[in-house]
């Protein structure tokens, strides 16, 4: 082994030299604890041990406070003087062991490595970076400033502009109030001049059913009165079957004398007042006859077919009216049937068109009505969506102002902005505050890696760094996640993307809104500890 | 999913529809039961009884070094050919195969090391019962009954080992197919030979059953050329109630018996997610059982590399404790006896019967058989740090920084798939790993390693240098119909090389020379996955076994293909170095003799605390069949350790043979600092115990390689006659002297550690405190607790400097801990040599034994012939169980004495003596007063 000590010259103000001998591995500051010839304490206090065993290789204190100079003590550590560079501390377990860590190479004295002395390149390299870094910081710092202003600018014009919109609103609300008034006002004598002419139709309709069901109880009646006699029979009426008054599969002549009122048989008025007996259950009779002209079965057979024309589909010709429709529900379903134009009687008419003919248009003063309420109805939509938007308005508004954006605001410019980068394989594509997404470059589907989440940043330095969370979900394992590292850069830029763990990844990101202000560079060696000093002359 | 070509999640997808129904477990549908293959069932079919075998007595020749008998089976008249050898260190070689094969079967080359030496087989005694050989000393015998054929091993009046007399021999002759025509040339044979009509004539008689011409498994069909090719004995082992080995199964140490279920089953197979405590096929297969007594150790080794399946039985496996006394005392006492019988699909029977009586005696057998474990680069004893996978280089040097930045110690930082260009081993991902030089070089100049993965299944692609060659070569696996046999891989479709060729590994060898495989560095080593060989889209994930290997069918060579893949990387990094350095291989499929080759680990676990448990046993029996450098995924490869199970493993796998932590693609990152400072410690403080040991565990290693005796060791071995021990698989030795039970429970209180050894004393290593031997100790434990002990007699070398790799070590001087036994005596030995290099084999090394004596502790070189020298030199001497001295004086060679200073701690009995040092080559004695 080569001296235990380090023989140091010291420049004191550039006139003296002196020379500091110390244990190796000791700092400067610590030397006074070392003091040659003296039994030396280990620094935990454990014990005493005579000096000749400071660095001899061997540890005999618990805290490895007797071997600073060398790898005995598997706790200890080693000072690197590192002159003309920054002193630091290694663990002893890297004395000699081959590999140079200080660049003083002191800590290689006796393992053979060829170790050079690199402080004055390291400082050089370092100052020059931090010279760099120190611009950039300097000129991301002037920067800031400007985004700051410019945010607290956009905040103020936000701010204004939200007070104008939030007064804005308020017309708005009376407008739609008004205009709500109007229309319930149209609506109200709409609705009774439509009233009134469906009541019109309801009777005509009743005047036709009343005929057609006329014609044919003496349709009926001629089928029945199979011999012509003008009168039906018992007889006449055993033949058909259906008519079996309890349904117990047997048409007997009781029965048919009960259903003829007790008599044998009726004439034409006497079958009137049997009619609505007969009507439901009648079939027109043995299939040689043709059927009369209204022919209840099928009747039947179409009935579905305009149920399923009507309800499970809605009308082609309104789709936008139904969408509106459902918008409304959501929001609000008093509102629904004021409205809602035309009323849904509307199937039901088109249904009764087949049997009783076409509802006649509504006359001119009706439509005139309809018209009026239908120009309302518009106006109050229209008036209501605005004022919809205004609600948005202010929600995004109030939520911009509200945002974390920094200490300073200065993230602010960074809202609804997106920053791509594109790598070997992907597109990736930043939009910060809002989400991270990954798209592969020839092609395929876009995958969200991240929703914003929240600053992330240590305690100290939240706004260093930012946290995606609760994108697309991966195979077996979490949801996809970025965190995006925040340097300060002249330029706002993702420099690089990693995927570290599988589905979390790793942003970095430059932007002139985390420079902080450089403090002035100095000349000499940075750290400024007790013990810092030059080797030589 | 940057780190993932799109291609790739194409193969994984089509992987995992194949294999995976969706849960985290194997699906067992893949694989296939003894029922579900042709000849297992077939075979399995026979019931004990009357061998249809007889031995024609007057066909016996015996020559100096072997007899050789006809069997006939009169059942159909085949004859057989039975061969008996005597070996040179009490071994008998018996084999079996047809007299007249159709065509040859198949015999396994390149397992055994030589043509193992034999010695004169003498005849005792012979009459038309059958004959009697002496196998030279200890009175041992060979009884060959003719009628039924038989074999029986006697040692004086105790049968030691029984061949056929369950009746199980079956040996499916070669035949022509009755549908297809008979060849005229079989024709002309069968006329010139009489007995060969008569057998032709009872062939034809034979039933045809299912499955011996054609098999189909799932979608898969297998052609079967040949027709029925297996071979079938049955072993019978009186007195035997303990049998163990036959890896590799995720089964307890001791085998158990399979009446109830399935065999256990030998066939190299990459199986997704395996699940535990069960007999099915893993990765690697060695045919080798061990069964043992308190009065004999003897082993089967079954020389075949065809698909295998074990039956075992027992006579006294239903019996309950109870049940046993009973026999006791009603003097009913049925010896034991373990019945085994062995199964494979094609082949012959050899078989080597290895007689013990040590346990010892039976590593050493099968060491001069099939050789001894590989001695491994000292740095490869380090920790390693492996992932699926480390993205790009950055992602490697912050790893390696973290390391530094946390103090924890490294040696190996490993690189899977994913670093390579589209999955073409040999080549390097342009972007991520555009300057792997630089990489490595990063590494060397903190005196690191990396391992990167190179595994047998090649890209079609015609741009791929390695592919083109291999093509242009020949060298490819062909499938049935004479194309290159294409399967589903990593890459895509997939060639396979044929590693059974020794020109084709020649060529795969000189792949690795640093000329050839751009990027590499001599700090570069390698690991061998999937070469069982994994097939995506194959039969149960590997090769159809009517592809071909020149003459013979994949059938034949399965078992042996993984052996093959890491013979010929371990050669590539012995050439690369002009033969000087030792190479390092992984390798995840094995057979027997793959110990030559490198290391191997227990495949694709998962982080699960079962699968933490279960890695001492699989270790276990590795090692009891000569592969000792054996270990599992730290923290499991599927699935995610919670902080606890993921320090306990650690704390396991750092007194496991092979110490990596590996994880899946799809897990979080798991290096040891992200658990939080206080698992951080945890898993610092256990590593830094590894490399402690290092001295320890690589004189372990060079004795593996002189003896074949297990690093990692039942605790049986050690104590053979103590029943006690024959079946504990939650703990185990190092060695002889290190005793270790690991923590495998979740939230442990504490653990029952078995110290055994009526006269012994095992001293915690941690805190010195003395116990006795022969005793269940009931040790409470912490999350900082590993429960290991050195037993009293010992002396351990160690190096207390950690550092950042072992290489850093190198010079740093011993601590010898001195374990004193009742007798106030210990004794351990030290190996040192360069660490890398094959100098050892020039006698370029130390080897000295300590012994402490009478109050002297003396170093005594037991390898004068050899010479090194070394830095290190001895710091320190802890005695264990030490009274307190007087004074304490070392003399060293030259005869100088001086006083040593030393301290007694008398609450422990703890003697430390401060700084004797002299070099630890040198002579010296000190003396304690």
């Amino acid at each position: 082994m080569s001296g235990q000590y380090l023989v140091l010259l010291f420049l004191f103000g550039g006139v003296f030299s002196v020379e500091v001998q110390r244990p190796r591995g000791v700092p400067l500051s610590k030397r006074p604890l070392y003091e040659e010839d003296k039994p030396f304490t280990c620094l935990d206090g454990s014990r005493t041990i005579p000096f000749d065993r400071v660095n001899d290789d061997y540890c005999d204190c618990q805290d490895g406070s007797d071997e600073p100079g060398t790898a005995a003590c598997p706790h200890g550590s080693f000072h690197c003087t590192n002159a003309g560079f920054r002193p630091t501390f290694i663990p002893s377990s890297r004395v000699n062991d081959g590999i140079c860590d200080c660049c003083d190479a002191t800590d290689e004295y006796n393992s053979g490595a060829d170790c050079q002395n690199t402080c004055r390149d390291l400082w050089r390299k370092e100052k020059e970076s931090m010279e760099k870094l120190a611009e950039i910081a300097k000129e991301g710092f002037l920067l800031k400033q400007q985004l700051i202003q410019e945010a607290n600018r956009g905040l103020e014009e936000k701010k204004s502009k939200l007070t104008d919109v939030q007064n804005s609103k308020k017309d708005l609300e009376e407008k739609v109030e008004a205009l709500r008034m109007v229309k319930e006002t149209a609506e109200q004598p709409e609705k009774e001049a439509k009233d009134r002419h469906l009541k019109a139709w309801e009777e005509q309709k009743a005047v036709i059913r009343m005929e057609k069901d006329k014609a044919r109880m003496a349709e009926v009646f001629l089928e029945l009165d199979g011999d012509g006699d003008g009168f039906v029979s018992v007889a006449e009426l055993l033949s058909h079957s259906e008519l079996d008054q309890n349904s117990d599969g047997s048409f007997t002549e009781a029965e048919a004398q009960e259903l003829l009122g007790g008599v044998d048989k009726l004439d034409t008025a006497g079958f009137e007042s049997i009619w609505s007996k007969i009507k439901e259950k009648y079939m027109s009779g043995s299939n040689t006859d043709a059927p009369a002209p209204v022919e209840p079965p099928q009747e039947e057979v179409k009935e579905p077919a305009s149920d399923n024309d009507s309800e499970p589909y809605p009308d082609d010709d309104n789709p936008e009216e139904e969408e509106e429709e459902e918008d409304e529900e959501d929001d609000d379903e008093m509102d629904d049937g004021d409205y809602k134009s035309p009323p849904p009687t509307e199937t039901h008419e088109k249904k009764d068109d087949d049997e009783d003919g076409t509802m006649p248009p509504y006359d001119e003063e009706t439509q005139k009505l309809i018209d009026a309420a239908q120009k309302a109805r518009d106006e109050f939509d229209e008036a209501e969506k605005s004022l919809r938007e205004v609600d948005d308005n202010i929600r995004n508004l109030e939520k911009e102002i509200s945002f974390d954006f920094g200490p300073s605001v200065e993230f602010a410019y960074l809202y609804s902005q997106c920053y791509e980068l594109t790598t070997g394989e992907y597109v990736y594509r930043l939009c910060p505050f809002n989400r991270v997404s990954q798209k592969p470059k020839y092609g395929g589907s876009e995958t969200n890696l991240g929703s914003w989440g929240k600053w992330a940043g240590p305690e100290d330095n939240i706004y260093s760094v930012m946290k995606y969370e609760h994108g697309t979900g991966c195979w077996q394992g979490p949801n996809r996640s970025t965190t995006v590292k925040l340097t300060c850069g002249t330029e706002t830029v993702v420099t690089s993307t990693s995927e570290p763990s599988r589905c979390e990844y790793l942003m970095e990101f430059t932007s002139p809104a985390v420079c902080q202000e450089p403090p002035p560079m100095s000349q000499e060696p940075p750290p400024m500890t007790s013990d810092h000093g030059h080797d030589e002359l | 999913m940057a780190a993932f070509s799109v291609r790739m999640v194409h193969v994984l997808v089509l992987w995992l529809a194949v294999c995976l129904s969706g849960t985290w477990a194997v699906d067992k549908g893949n694989f296939k039961t003894c029922d579900q293959s042709s000849f297992c069932k077939r075979q399995r079919a026979l019931k004990p009884g009357e061998s249809p075998y007889r031995v024609l007595l007057e066909t016996m020749e015996l020559t100096n070094t072997r007899l050789t008998l006809q069997l006939i089976n009169d059942n159909n008249k085949v004859r057989l050919l039975l061969e008996l050898y005597r070996l040179q260190g009490n071994i008998t070689r018996v084999k079996i195969n047809e007299l007249k094969p159709l065509k040859p079967r198949y015999e396994v080359p390149d397992v055994l090391v030589r043509e193992p030496p034999t010695e004169p087989l003498s005849v005792l005694s012979q009459d038309e019962n059958g004959v009697v050989l002496s196998l030279g000393a200890e009175s041992q015998r060979v009884i060959v009954s003719a009628r039924p054929f038989r074999l029986d091993i006697m040692e004086g009046h105790n049968v030691l080992m029984s061949l056929n007399s369950r009746g199980l021999l079956a040996f499916e002759h070669l035949r022509m197919r009755k549908d297809t025509q008979t060849e005229p040339e079989a024709e002309k044979k069968d006329e010139a030979d009489p007995a060969n009509q008569a057998e032709t004539a009872k062939e034809e008689e034979e039933k045809v059953e299912e499955g011996m011409w054609e098999e189909t498994f799932k979608s898969h069909s297998d052609s079967k050329p040949n027709g029925p090719s297996a071979v079938s004995l049955d072993f019978s082992l009186p007195g035997v109630e303990h049998v163990y080995g036959i890896p590799e199964h995720a089964e307890p140490l001791k085998l158990k018996t399979t009446e109830s279920g399935d065999p256990y089953r030998l066939y190299n197979l990459d199986v997704f997610q395996y699940e535990l405590y069960n007999p099915m096929a893993l990765y690697g297969a060695v045919p080798v059982m061990l069964a043992h007594n308190t009065k004999r150790t003897t082993g089967i080794f079954w020389l075949n590399a065809a698909e295998t399946w074990v039956d075992i039985s027992s006579n006294t496996a239903g019996k309950t404790v109870f049940g046993k006394m009973l026999d006791y005392v009603q003097g009913s006492s049925e010896t034991p006896q373990t019945d085994v019988r062995w199964i494979s699909e094609s082949g012959i029977i050899d078989v080597f019967l290895m007689l013990g009586p040590t346990p010892k005696d039976v590593f050493s057998q099968y060491a001069s058989l099939t050789g001894t474990q590989s001695f491994p680069p000292l740095s490869s004893l380090g920790y390693h740090q492996c992932r699926w996978n480390y993205n790009d280089q950055e992602d490697v040097r912050s790893v390696d920084a973290g390391f530094d930045e946390h103090d924890i110690p490294y040696d190996f930082i490993w690189l899977d798939i994913e670093h390579t260009d589209g999955k073409r081993y040999f080549t390097w991902d342009p972007h991520k790993f555009a300057t792997p030089k630089d990489m490595l070089q990063g590494l060397m100049d903190k005196k690191r390693k990396m391992v990167a993965i190179v595994d047998p299944h090649i890209k079609i692609d015609n741009n791929y240098k390695i592919h083109n060659e291999i093509r242009s070569r020949g060298f490819y696996v062909k499938n049935k119909d004479g194309g290159d046999y294409e399967g589903w891989c990593w890459p895509g479709s997939a060639g396979y090389p044929d590693f059974t060729r020794a020109d084709m590994r020649a060529w795969w060898a000189s792949m690795f020379a640093y000329d050839q495989y751009e990027g590499s560095m001599e700090n570069l080593y390698t690991w061998n996955d999937m070469n069982e060989p994994s097939v995506f889209n194959g039969p149960e994930v590997t090769m159809h076994k009517d592809a071909v290997h020149g003459s013979w069918e994949h059938r034949d060579v399965h078992n042996l293909y993984g052996l093959y893949v890491q013979m010929a990387t371990a050669d590539g990094l012995i050439q690369r170095s002009g033969g000087v350095e030792r190479p390092f291989v992984l390798t995840r499929a094995f057979f027997a003799g793959s110990q030559r080759y490198g290391a191997v680990w227990t495949g694709d676990n998962a982080a699960e605390w079962d699968h933490l448990k279960i890695s001492i046993p699989m270790c276990l029996s590795l090692g009891l069949v000569g592969i000792s450098f054996c270990g599992a995924d730290v923290g499991g490869f599927f699935k995610s350790p919670s902080p606890e199970l993921l320090v306990r493993w650690y704390q396991t796998g750092a007194y496991q043979p092979f110490f990596r932590a590996h994880a899946h693609l799809d897990t979080p990152r798991r290096e040891p600092w992200l658990f939080g400072p206080e698992n951080l410690a945890l898993i610092r403080d256990v590593v830094r115990q590894r490399y402690t040991f290092l001295p320890y565990w690589y004189q372990l290693f060079y004795n593996a390689y002189r003896t074949g005796e297990p690093v990692m060791r039942p605790l049986w071995v050690e104590y053979p006659q103590d029943p006690a021990t024959f079946a504990v698989d939650d703990e185990f030795l190092i060695g002889r002297d290190l005793l270790v039970h690991p923590v495998t429970d979740e939230g442990s209180r504490g653990v029952t550690a078995y110290l055994p050894g009526k006269d012994e004393f095992w001293y915690d290593i941690h805190t010195f405190h003395k116990h006795n031997g022969a005793q269940n100790l009931y040790i409470p434990v912490t999350m900082s607790s590993i429960p290991v002990f050195q037993r009293g007699g010992s002396i351990i070398p160690r190096k207390l400097r950690v550092r950042r790799s072992s290489s850093c070590m190198e010079h740093d001087p011993y601590t010898l801990f001195v374990a004193l036994n009742p007798q106030r005596t210990a004794e351990g030995e030290l190996y040192i040599d360069d660490g890398h290099t094959f100098n050892y084999e020039k006698k370029e090394f130390i080897h000295r034994r300590f012994s402490f004596a009478n109050n002297v502790l003396s170093s005594v070189n037991i390898a004068p012939d050899a010479k090194f020298t070394t830095k290190s030199w001895v710091e320190r001497i802890i005695v264990l169980g030490a009274s307190k001295p007087s004074k304490i004086t070392l003399r060293t060679a030259g005869g100088e004495e001086s006083q040593l200073d030393f301290e007694f701690d008398p609450s422990m009995s703890v003697l430390t003596i401060r700084k004797p040092g002299m070099n630890a080559g040198e002579e010296w004695s000190i003396a304690l007063k």
